[in-house]
C-alpha cells in the first residue's frame, strides 16, 4: 500500500512523515513521531485524552487522518512547558493534585490551556462545559476544575 | 489496643511532621509534561502488533478456526489459539484461560478466539477479519434471574460447588450464607415491616487507559512483559501458568497506570502477547480498544436482590434479611457472598440473615470494582431504612446513629468489630451545613452509609541508604492514586529525613518479594506498614553502627530527629550523629545498609462512610441533576490529605455514573449494545457539582500511624443515598438502577 508523505509542523518543529492513508493524527503522533504525550482512550472522539491543537484549534487527533496534517502547525501536550519552565496549569495541576492517574491530563491540559487563551476570565460553568469533552475517571473533576479556575486568577493577577 | 490517650497515636506519637502534609507527587512533573510511560507507550526494536479475533455471538460451539488465509496475508508473522497454552491446569487458572482464549465454546460476546501478529497494527487487523470461524449456535442467557430458572440454558455444567442448595440451576455456581439470632422474633418484635426487590446492572470500571502490554519470549522459556496492571507479580504467577514457563523465568515491568478500579487485577492481552511472541521470536505489543474492553473485560456484576428489614416505632431495627444474587458472567466468582456480608455491616442487630448466590450467564468473566459487591448491598439495604424512616418519620442520621455499628459489635459475618469509626461519621454528616441547607421544588436528599473490609495481602518492602544520606524505596504495588508520595512521608517520618530525599519506585518481579495486587484498598496500608518497618529495620541498623563508633551497647542507642541519640544519661556523653554522618562511613564500617520487611499483615481495618445528596428531577424529561454532594469517610489517619479527597471524590463519581446512567445493555441477541464511551457513558465534568469532602480520623489499630485503606469505601454509599434523593425529589421508591430518564418517567407516569 503506498504512503503519503507529509509536511508539518509539531509544537514548533517541522517535520515530515510519511503514513498509511487510514492512520490517524493520533497513531502518527503515538507510533511515527515518538510523541506518546497524546493517549488513546476510545478512539472514537468521545474521551479527549488524544486532544492536540491544530492551527489553534482543539481536535481530537483520534478523529483525524494523518494526512491531514499537511501544512498545518499541531501542538501537544509535550509543547506546553517552555523548556525547564511549566505552564502555570501544569504546576497548579500538581499542586492541586487534579491528577490521580494522569492519562487523562495530557488532553486536559491541551484542552483547558486552549480555553484560556480564548477566555481568560471562564466561570466554573464555562470550565466544566469546555472540559465535558475530557474523560476522567479518577478524580470527579473537582480538583481539576479547581485548578483550572485558579491558573485563570493567577494568570490574570500576572498580566 | 487501644489508644493511651486521645491525639496519641499507637507509638505513642502526637504530631508528625511528614505524615499528613500535602506534598507534590514525585511522579507529577512526568505526568504534566506528557512524558510519563503508560501501558500503550512502550515500544521495542523489531517489535510486532498483535490483535484478537473475537466471538460476535453470546453462546456457541466452535467447530472450526481457519486461520490460513489470515496466515497468507503479508505481514502476518504468528496466529495462536488456544493449542498455543499450557494444559493440564485447573481451578482459576484454567478459568483466567478459558476467559482469555476459549477452548471449545465461545461463551460471551466479544470472547477471544484466537490472536495474530503482524508488522503493523492495520495488516493485524486486516488479518482478523480474514479468519474463518465455523459456530454453531447455542441458546444464551444474560440476566442474572432469568439464568437461575430452571429452563435457562446451562452455560458450563460441572461448574457447582458442594454449597449451593439441592435442586438450583447448574449456573448457581456457589452459595453463601451468614446472620445470627432468631429472625422470626426479630420481626414479630417490629412495628413495620418493609420487603423489596432490588436491581442493578452491570457497571464497567471505565479507567481511560486501555489494557496494553509488550512482551517478548523466547523458545529458552525466558520472558520479559512489560504491561498496565495493577500487580505485576500476580500478572507474572499467571502469565507464566497460562503459557507453561517457570513463575521466575518471566520478569513483569508495571508501567504507569491509567486507571485500574478492580479491572486490572487479571490478565486479557499479557498471555496472548507471550505466545504470539514465543511463536514469532519478535516482541509484540498489544493494546486494546475501548469496544474489547467494554465487551471482554471485567464489568462489575449485575444484581438482583431482596431485603426484608423491621423496625420499631422509635426506630430500633430488629431484624434484617437480604437475599443477593449476583451475575458474574461465565465463570465462577461474583462477589455475591461479598454483598452479603457488606449489606448490614453498618448495624449492629440481634437477628440477621444473609444469603448469596454466585450465578454464570454468557457476559464476560466479572472482575473486581472498587468494593466488589458492597455498592449493590448497600443500595438495596440503605434504600429499606430509608424508606421505613419515611414511614414512621424518623430524622435517617438519627436512626442510623441508634443502630450503628461500634467497638464490640458482631457483625453478621462473623467478626467483633474493633475500633471503628461509623458514629464518627454520622455525628460529622449530622453536624455538616449540607444537612441543614434548604431543597428547591422537585429536590430530594438521600443520606446512606456504606461499608469495606479493606485488605491486608502479601508485601514486601525494601529500602536502601545511599551515601549522601538520602534513601530509595522499592515497593511492588503499582501505584494507582499517589501512594508512591505516601510511602515517601511515613519513611520520612521514621527516618527523620526530608521527604524530597526519598525516593519510591514500584520495582520489577525480579528485584523484589512477591506482592499482591493493589486492591482491597490495601497500598497505603500493607505497603505502608511494610515502608514503615523497613525504614526501622535500617534505623535499627543505623543505630548499631553508632554504637559501634561511640563503643557503647546498641541498645544504648536510640534514634530521634533523624539522628542517632544515647539512650540516656548513663548510655554515655556523645553529640547525635546524624543519618548522613554514618551512611557516609557505611562502607567502611560494615557496609550498605538497608531495611526490609516481608509479611501479610492482617490488621487492615475496616471502614466506614456516610454520603449526603441533593438531587434534582426534571419531571418532564425525567433526567436527574446531582445539585450538592457531601463524602464523609473514615481514613484512621489521612497521610496525604489531598489524595484521600481525591479517592472520596472519585468514588462518588463512579457511584453518581452508576446510579443514574451506566449500564451493560444487552440485546435480544446476547451481544453487547452500547460498546463505545458514547453510549456507556460515563460522568462528565458538566454533569458533576464540586464534591464536598470530610475527613474523619479513627485510628486503625493495626497500623501504627491508625492508617485505614481509603479508595473503595467511596463508592459503597453513593448508589443507596442517590436511590433515596431520587424516590424523595420524585415520590416513588426507585428499585432498580440506573435510574435512567427513561426509568423515571415511568415511575411518574405511574405514580
Ligand atoms: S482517543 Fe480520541 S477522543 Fe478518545
Ligand atoms: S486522573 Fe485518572 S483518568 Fe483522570
Amino acid at each position: 500500500m503506498s504512503k503519503i508523505h507529509v509536511t508539518t509542523k509539531v509544537n514548533g518543529d517541522e517535520v515530515e512523515f510519511l503514513c498509511d492513508p487510514r492512520e490517524t493524527m493520533l497513531d502518527v503522533l503515538r507510533d511515527h513521531l515518538n510523541l506518546t504525550g497524546a493517549k488513546e482512550g476510545c478512539g472514537t472522539g468521545d474521551c479527549g485524552a488524544c486532544s492536540v491543537t491544530v492551527d489553534g484549534r482543539l481536535v481530537c487527533s483520534c478523529l483525524m487522518l494523518g494526512a491531514e496534517a499537511e501544512g498545518k502547525e499541531i501542538a501537544t501536550v509535550e509543547g506546553i512547558a517552555n523548556g525547564e519552565a511549566l505552564h502555570p496549569l501544569q504546576t497548579k495541576f500538581i499542586e492541586y493534585a487534579a491528577l490521580q492517574c494522569g492519562i487523562c491530563t495530557p488532553g486536559i491540559l491541551v484542552a483547558a490551556k486552549n480555553l484560556l487563551e480564548r477566555e481568560p476570565d471562564p466561570t466554573e460553568e464555562q470550565v466544566r462545559y469546555w472540559l465535558a469533552g475530557n474523560l476522567c475517571r479518577c478524580t470527579g473533576y473537582d480538583k481539576i476544575i479547581r485548578a483550572v479556575m485558579d491558573t485563570a486568577a493567577d494568570m490574570r493577577e500576572a498580566s | 489496643m487501644a489508644l493511651d490517650k486521645p491525639g496519641e497515636d499507637y507509638e505513642g506519637r502526637t504530631s508528625y511532621t511528614h505524615v499528613g502534609t500535602r506534598v507534590d507527587r514525585p511522579d507529577g512533573l512526568d505526568k504534566v509534561t506528557g512524558r510519563a510511560k503508560f501501558g500503550a507507550d512502550a515500544h521495542a526494536p523489531g517489535m510486532l502488533h498483535g490483535a484478537i479475533v473475537r466471538s460476535p455471538h453470546a453462546h456457541a460451539k466452535i467447530l472450526k478456526i481457519d486461520t490460513s488465509k489470515a496466515e497468507a496475508l503479508a505481514g502476518v508473522k504468528a496466529v495462536v489459539t488456544r493449542a498455543d497454552f499450557a494444559t493440564g491446569l485447573e481451578g482459576e487458572e484454567w478459568n483466567v484461560l478459558e476467559n482469555v482464549m476459549a477452548s471449545d465454546t465461545a461463551l460471551y460476546d466479544g470472547h477471544a478466539l484466537a490472536a495474530i501478529a503482524a508488522t503493523s497494527s492495520l495488516i493485524a487487523r486486516d488479518a482478523v477479519k480474514l479468519v474463518e470461524v465455523e459456530y454453531e449456535l447455542l441458546p444464551h442467557v444474560t440476566d442474572v434471574d432469568e439464568a437461575m430458572k430452571p429452563d435457562a440454558p446451562v452455560i458450563r455444567a460441572g461448574q457447582q460447588s458442594k454449597l449451593v442448595p439441592e435442586g438450583m440451576h447448574p449456573n448457581v455456581v456457589n452459595y453463601y450464607e451468614g446472620g445470627h439470632g432468631d429472625m422470626d422474633a426479630g420481626f414479630a418484635e417490629a412495628d413495620l415491616v418493609i420487603e423489596r426487590h432490588f436491581t442493578t446492572e452491570a457497571a464497567h470500571q471505565g479507567y481511560i487507559e486501555p489494557h496494553a502490554a509488550l512482551a517478548t519470549l523466547g523458545a529458552d522459556g525466558k520472558g520479559e512483559l512489560w504491561c498496565c496492571t495493577q500487580g505485576h507479580f500476580i500478572v507474572q504467577k499467571t502469565c507464566a501458568a497460562l503459557v507453561g514457563i517457570d513463575t521466575s523465568q518471566l520478569r513483569v515491568t508495571a508501567s504507569e497506570i491509567g486507571g485500574g478500579f478492580g479491572g486490572k487485577t487479571t490478565v486479557f492481552l499479557e498471555p496472548l502477547a507471550l505466545a504470539l511472541s514465543r511463536k514469532s521470536n519478535r516482541p509484540v505489543k498489544m493494546v486494546m480498544s475501548r469496544s474489547e474492553i467494554l465487551r471482554a473485560t471485567g464489568p462489575t456484576s449485575s444484581a438482583s436482590m431482596d431485603i426484608k428489614i423491621g423496625m420499631t416505632k422509635d426506630g430500633r431495627i430488629t431484624a434484617g434479611k437480604g437475599v443477593f444474587r449476583l451475575q458474574g458472567g461465565a465463570f465462577p466468582d461474583a462477589p455475591a457472598g461479598m454483598a452479603a456480608e457488606c449489606s448490614f455491616a453498618p448495624y449492629n442487630l440481634n437477628a440477621v440473615s444473609i444469603e448469596g448466590y454466585e450465578v454464570m450467564a454468557n457476559r464476560p468473566k466479572q472482575a473486581a470494582y472498587r468494593a466488589p459487591g458492597s455498592p449493590m448491598a448497600a443500595f438495596a439495604v440503605e434504600s429499606v431504612v430509608d424508606e421505613l424512616c419515611k414511614a414512621l418519620e424518623l430524622d435517617p442520621i438519627e436512626t442510623r446513629l441508634k443502630n450503628a455499628s461500634r467497638e464490640g459489635t458482631k457483625a453478621a459475618y462473623g467478626p467483633t468489630w474493633d475500633r471503628i469509626g461509623l458514629v464518627e461519621c454520622l455525628e460529622a454528616a449530622q453536624a455538616h451545613p449540607h444537612m441543614q441547607a434548604p431543597l428547591r421544588e422537585s429536590e430530594g436528599r438521600g443520606v446512606a452509609a456504606g461499608f469495606w473490609f479493606n485488605h491486608g495481602g502479601e508485601t514486601s518492602v525494601s529500602l536502601a541508604l545511599s551515601e549522601d544520606g538520602t534513601a530509595q524505596i522499592s515497593v511492588g504495588t503499582p501505584d494507582i492514586g499517589g501512594s508512591r508520595a505516601s510511602m515517601a512521608l511515613m519513611a520520612a517520618e521514621i527516618l527523620g529525613i526530608e521527604y524530597e530525599n526519598i525516593r519510591v519506585t514500584v520495582a520489577d518481579t525480579a528485584t523484589l518479594g512477591y506482592n499482591d495486587v493493589s486492591h482491597g484498598s490495601r497500598v497505603t496500608y500493607a505497603s505502608g506498614l511494610a515502608t514503615i518497618n523497613a525504614a526501622k529495620d535500617a534505623v535499627g541498623k543505623l543505630c548499631d553502627r553508632a554504637a559501634q563508633r561511640w563503643g557503647i551497647d546498641p541498645e544504648a542507642v536510640i534514634w530521634e530527629d533523624g539522628c542517632a541519640k544515647p539512650a540516656g544519661p548513663n548510655a554515655g556523653q556523645f553529640d547525635p550523629m546524624p543519618l548522613k554522618e554514618i551512611t557516609q562511613r557505611m562502607g567502611r564500617t560494615g557496609g550498605p545498609i538497608s531495611g526490609h520487611f516481608e509479611a501479610t499483615p492482617e490488621g487492615a481495618g475496616v471502614s466506614f462512610g456516610v454520603h449526603i445528596v441533593d438531587a434534582h428531577v426534571d419531571r418532564e424529561t425525567g433526567k436527574t441533576s446531582i445539585d450538592r454532594y457531601t463524602v464523609i469517610q473514615d481514613a484512621g489517619k489521612a497521610v496525604h490529605p489531598t489524595y484521600v479527597e481525591g479517592q472520596f471524590q472519585g468514588g462518588a463519581a463512579q457511584g453518581i455514573g452508576w446510579a443514574l446512567n451506566e449500564e451493560y445493555v444487552y440485546g435480544e441477541d446476547g451481544r453487547l449494545q452500547n460498546t463505545v464511551f458514547l453510549d456507556y457513558r460515563i460522568p462528565v465534568a458538566s454533569d458533576l457539582p464540586m464534591i464536598d469532602t470530610v475527613i474523619v480520623e479513627v485510628p486503625n489499630p493495626g497500623h501504627p500511624f491508625g492508617v485505614r485503606g481509603v479508595g473503595e469505601t467511596g463508592i459503597c454509599p453513593p448508589l443507596a443515598a442517590i436511590a433515596n434523593a431520587v424516590s424523595g425529589a420524585v415520590g416513588v421508591r426507585m428499585t432498580s438502577l440506573p435510574m435512567s430518564p427513561p426509568k423515571i418517567l415511568k415511575a411518574l407516569k405511574e405514580q
